[in-house]
C-alpha cells in the first residue's frame, strides 16, 4: 500500500466539504423582517425596488416580498405564509377580512388597468371609449386576445369586464381567446408573440420591454380602475405573525413619506402609481 | 478466534445440489484432509466449479452436509481463500487489492506493509505495486489474485481454473506460485481441464462428470490405471458425451442416471 | 436576432462589472444547489448501493418509487414541500418556507432519486463481478458496501454530476418554497424567470449564459479532477 491510504484522503476532503457546506448556510434568524404576499405587477414594475429601501432605512426592518398572482397571495396569507398581503383585488380583500383572515383593509394606491393590442387595431378598440365595448369589438373581429388565466387581480378584473360586455369566453377558449395560466409578463410576452390583445395593469406595461408592435388601444375608462389594497394578517388566526413590524410596514405605506415614496416611482418618466389615502376608509 | 486451529478435514457427507430442479451435483461424499494437493477434472458442465464453490461456501448444498473441523464453524472462512477463473480485480493498485484482503483479517498497518511487500515479491509483482489492478495482462493479474490469497495464509486454497486462458509462460510462473504456497501447508484444491496440469501440480485427482465423483484417486494410480471407463476415455482425451450409452450405463460402481439428450 | 447579442452583451457587462447583485444570486445558487446535491449525494449513494447489494423487504417499492421519482417534475415537489413547510402544513412551526434551507430541502427530494437510480445500476453491475470475491474473502455487508463505493467512484461520480445538473437548472421547486425574494432566496433560475416575467428577454439570456458558464465551470472541473484521479488508480 502506498504511504497515505486514498481512503484517508477522501476522508479528510469528505470532512473538508462538510464544515463548508455547513458554515455556508447563513444564520438569517436573527434578522429583522417580513413577509408580504404581494402580486407580480407590483414587483415587476420595479416599485418594491424603490420604495422598500427607503422603508428599511427608516426602521431596519427588511421586506421580503414573495410576488404571485393575487389569488395565490391571498391563499398564501390564509395559511399564514405571510404576515402583510398587499393585492389588488378589493372584493377579494374585504371578503379576507371578513372572514377574519385579515386585521383592517387600508387604500394604498392605484393605478389603472389598459388594454395593449396591435398598432393596427384590427379590432377597432381603440374607437370604443368604454373597456367593455373595446373588448366586445375584439371578440367581434375573433382577433386573438392573451388571458392571464391564473385567479390573479388581473385576471378577475378582466373577467368581470368581460361579463360587462356580454362576451362569453369559455366558448372560445382555444380559439381567439388564448389563456396562457401564467403571470402578466409571461401573457404579454405571448401577446407580443401573436400580436394579440392583452388586459395589464399600467404599470407593468410600461416596465414591459417586449412590446414589439403593441401599444396602449384603450385606457382611461372608470372600469379600469385599479386600487391597491394593504391587510395585516390576523395575528387570531396566525399567532405568529409579525404584528409589530407588519403594521409598522402598513403604517409607513399610508404615511406621508410612504405616500410620496410612491408617488415618486416613475418609469420612462411617467408616474406609475398614484397614492390615495385620503380616500381611505 | 484463532485463525490457526486446524479446519480440516473437510467432510462432504451425500451433498446434492440443484438449480430450477435439475440436480447439478449429485449425492457426492469425501473428505479432505491436510497435505496432498487435489486437481478435480472432468468434462466442462461435470460441475468442477460448483464443487468448489459448494465446499468454498459460496454456494449451500440443496441436501447433505459439509462440514469443517475445529471448534467454531467461523474459523473456516476466514481460513480459507479462493481464486477465480477470471481473476476479479479491485479498481485500485496492486498493493490496494491485497491491502482489502489483508484489512478484511483486521491485520494492522505495519503488518500489512510487510506481507503486501513479501507476496508481491513473491509473485514477480513487486514493480507493479502502484500500478492499477485493472490495466495488468490476464496473466498479471492472475498471479495478483494469487498473491492476494496467498497473504491471507489460507489453510486450505481453492483455485478454479486458475490458468484457462493464460499462454505456457503465465501458466507456468501460476504453477510455481501455487507450489510455493503449497509448501508453505497450505491445502491446495483445484479444477483443471489441463491433464498435464493435474500431473504436474496434484497429487491426487477427483474425476467428475455430470455432477457425479466418478473416481478419486492418487495421481499416479488415476493416469495409469483409471478404473472407470468415463475416466479412461476423458484421459485419452476422447468426447465423453459421444461415449455415453446404454453400454455405459454402469461404470466404476456409480449409476449413471441418463445418456444425454443434447450436448450441452 | 438582436435579442440574442443583447443577451451576450448584457451578460458579459454584468460579469465586467462584477454586480453585486449578480455575485449574491450566484453564490445563493451554487449554495443551494451543492448543499443539496452534498446530502442527496449523502442519502443516494447508500441506498442506491443498498438495494443494488441487498435483497429486503421493501426493496422493490424504494427502488420503483426512486425510478419514478427521477422523472418528478420540480413543480410538483415544489408544491408537496410548500404543503408541508406552509405554516398551515405539519411543519409550519419551523418557519422554513421562503427560505434557502426550504429551497434545499426540495433539491435534495428532486436529486436524491437521481442519485439513488444511477447508483444502484453503477452498483449493480460492479457487484455482479465482486460478489462472490467479497464472500470469498469474507467481507461483510458494510465492508462490501463500501468497497463497491470506493471502487465505483468514478461513475458515481457522473450520477452525482447528473444530480447537480438537475439541482442547478430546475426553476419550479425553488420558486414555490423559496418564493424568489430579492436579497433572501432569489436564485439564478428564478431570476431568469423574473427578467422573462418583466419582458427583458435579453437579460434574462444573458443570466442564462453566465448559468451556463458556471455550470461548465463545475462539470469541467469535475471532469478534470475525475480523469486526474482516474489516471493514478484506475
Amino acid at each position: 500500500m502506498a504511504p497515505v491510504p486514498p481512503t484517508r484522503r477522501i476522508r479528510t476532503t469528505l470532512i473538508a466539504a462538510l464544515v463548508l457546506v455547513f458554515s455556508s448556510f447563513k444564520v438569517s434568524a436573527a434578522d429583522r423582517f417580513i413577509t408580504v404576499a404581494s402580486t407580480t405587477s407590483t414587483r415587476n414594475s420595479g416599485l418594491y425596488d424603490h420604495i422598500l429601501p427607503l422603508f428599511t432605512e427608516a426602521t431596519g426592518v427588511t421586506i421580503r416580498v414573495v410576488a404571485v398572482g393575487t389569488g395565490q397571495a391571498i391563499r398564501l396569507a390564509k395559511a399564514g405564509d405571510a404576515d402583510v398581503l398587499f393585492v389588488h383585488h378589493r372584493p377579494s380583500e374585504e371578503a379576507f377580512v371578513r372572514k377574519g383572515f385579515g386585521v383592517k383593509r387600508y387604500d394604498v394606491m392605484y393605478n389603472d388597468f389598459v388594454i395593449v393590442g396591435p398598432k393596427a387595431d384590427p379590432a377597432g378598440a381603440a374607437k370604443q371609449n368604454a373597456a367593455a365595448a373595446a373588448l366586445t369589438a375584439i371578440a367581434k373581429a375573433n382577433w386573438p386576445f392573451t388571458s392571464r388565466g391564473d385567479d390573479s387581480g388581473t385576471h378577475k378584473k378582466e373577467m368581470g369586464l368581460w361579463r360587462a360586455a356580454g362576451v362569453n369566453t369559455a366558448k372560445s377558449a382555444g380559439e381567439w381567446y388564448r389563456e396562457t395560466g401564467s403571470g402578466m409578463g409571461a401573457t404579454l410576452n405571448t401577446a407580443s408573440a401573436m400580436n394579440a390583445y392583452a388586459l395589464t395593469d399600467r404599470a407593468t406595461w410600461l416596465k414591459f420591454a417586449n412590446k414589439g408592435e403593441l401599444t396602449i388601444v384603450n385606457e382611461g375608462d372608470k372600469s379600469l380602475f385599479n386600487p391597491y389594497g394593504v391587510i395585516l394578517v390576523d395575528p387570531k388566526k396566525h399567532p405568529h405573525t409579525k404584528v409589530k413590524n407588519g403594521q409598522a410596514f402598513i403604517n409607513w405605506l399610508i404615511s406621508d413619506a410612504g405616500q410620496r415614496a410612491i408617488a415618486a416611482y416613475e418609469i420612462n418618466g411617467q408616474q406609475a402609481f398614484f397614492p390615495n389615502v385620503k380616500s381611505a376608509n | 478466534m484463532n485463525p490457526r486451529a486446524d479446519i480440516l478435514p473437510l467432510v462432504l457427507d451425500d451433498v446434492s445440489f440443484e438449480i430450477n430442479g435439475m440436480r447439478l451435483i449429485k449425492d457426492l461424499s469425501c473428505t479432505f484432509e491436510a497435505g496432498p494437493r487435489t486437481a478435480i477434472i472432468g468434462p466442462n458442465g461435470a460441475g468442477k466449479s460448483l464443487f468448489l464453490r459448494l465446499c468454498h461456501g459460496l454456494l449451500t448444498p440443496s441436501a447433505g452436509t459439509i462440514r469443517w473441523a475445529g471448534p467454531d464453524g467461523a474459523n473456516s472462512v476466514t481460513a480459507q481463500a479462493m481464486v477465480f477463473q477470471r481473476p476479479v480485480m479491485l479498481r485500485r493498485s496492486v498493493a490496494a487489492n491485497v491491502d482489502f484482503a489483508l484489512k478484511l483479517r483486521d491485520h494492522g498497518k505495519p503488518d500489512r506493509t510487510v506481507i503486501i511487500d513479501e507476496v508481491l515479491g513473491r509473485c514477480g509483482l513487486r514493480r507493479l505495486k502502484d500500478n492499477p489492478a485493472r490495466v495488468l495482462s490476464f496473466g498479471e493479474q492472475q498471479k495478483l489474485a494469487l498473491a492476494r490469497a496467498w497473504a491471507l495464509k489460507p489453510q486450505v486454497l481453492f483455485l478454479d481454473e486458475p490458468t484457462a486462458s493464460l499462454d505456457p509462460a503465465a501458466t507456468h510462473a501460476v504453477e510455481e506460485i501455487v507450489q510455493a504456497i503449497h509448501h508453505e501447508g497450505t491445502r491446495i484444491i483445484m479444477t483443471t481441464h489441463d491433464l498435464g496440469q493435474a500431473r504436474r501440480l496434484a497429487d491426487e485427482v477427483i474425476f467428475l462428470h455430470r455432477g457425479r465423483m466418478l473416481e478419486y484417486a492418487p495421481t499416479e494410480t488415476f493416469f495409469t490405471e483409471p478404473k472407470n471407463d468415463l475416466a479412461q476415455a476423458f484421459v485419452k482425451g476422447e468426447l465423453l458425451w459421444w461415449k455415453l450409452g446404454k453400454d455405459n450405463r454402469r461404470a466404476g460402481g456409480y449409476e449413471i442416471d441418463k445418456a444425454p439428450r443434447r450436448r450441452n | 436576432m438582436n435579442d440574442i447579442s443583447d443577451a451576450f452583451a448584457a451578460a458579459f457587462a454584468m460579469v465586467a462589472g462584477f454586480d453585486k447583485d449578480l455575485a449574491e444570486i450566484v453564490g445563493l445558487s451554487l449554495e443551494v444547489s451543492l448543499s443539496a446535491v452534498f446530502i442527496a449525494t449523502v442519502i443516494g449513494l447508500p441506498l442506491g448501493a443498498a438495494t443494488a447489494l441487498f435483497r429486503f423487504p421493501g426493496r422493490k417499492v424504494i427502488i420503483v418509487v426512486l425510478n419514478a421519482f427521477m422523472g418528478l417534475p420540480p413543480v410538483v415537489v415544489g408544491l408537496i414541500v410548500y404543503l408541508l413547510l406552509s405554516r398551515a402544513g405539519p411543519f409550519g412551526v419551523l418557519g422554513l418556507l421562503f427560505t434557502p434551507t426550504a429551497m434545499i430541502i426540495a433539491q435534495v427530494i428532486l436529486v436524491t432519486p437521481i442519485i439513488a437510480s444511477l447508483t444502484r445500476q453503477v452498483m449493480e453491475d460492479l457487484w455482479r463481478e465482486y460478489e462472490e470475491q467479497m464472500r470469498s474473502l469474507g467481507a461483510g455487508p458494510v465492508r462490501s458496501l463500501t468497497a463497491l463505493l470506493w471502487d465505483g467512484r468514478f461513475s458515481l461520480f457522473t450520477a452525482i454530476l447528473a444530480g447537480f445538473g438537475r439541482a442547478s437548472a430546475e426553476v419550479g421547486a425553488v420558486m414555490i418554497v423559496g418564493g424568489n425574494i430579492d436579497h433572501a432566496t432569489r436564485v439564478m433560475t428564478t431570476a431568469i424567470a423574473l427578467e422573462v416575467s418583466r419582458g427583458d428577454l435579453a437579460l434574462a439570456l444573458g443570466l442564462g449564459l453566465i448559468l451556463l458558464v458556471l455550470s461548465t465551470c463545475v462539470n469541467g472541473a469535475a471532469f478534470l479532477i475525475r480523469d486526474a484521479a482516474q489516471k493514478r488508480h484506475a
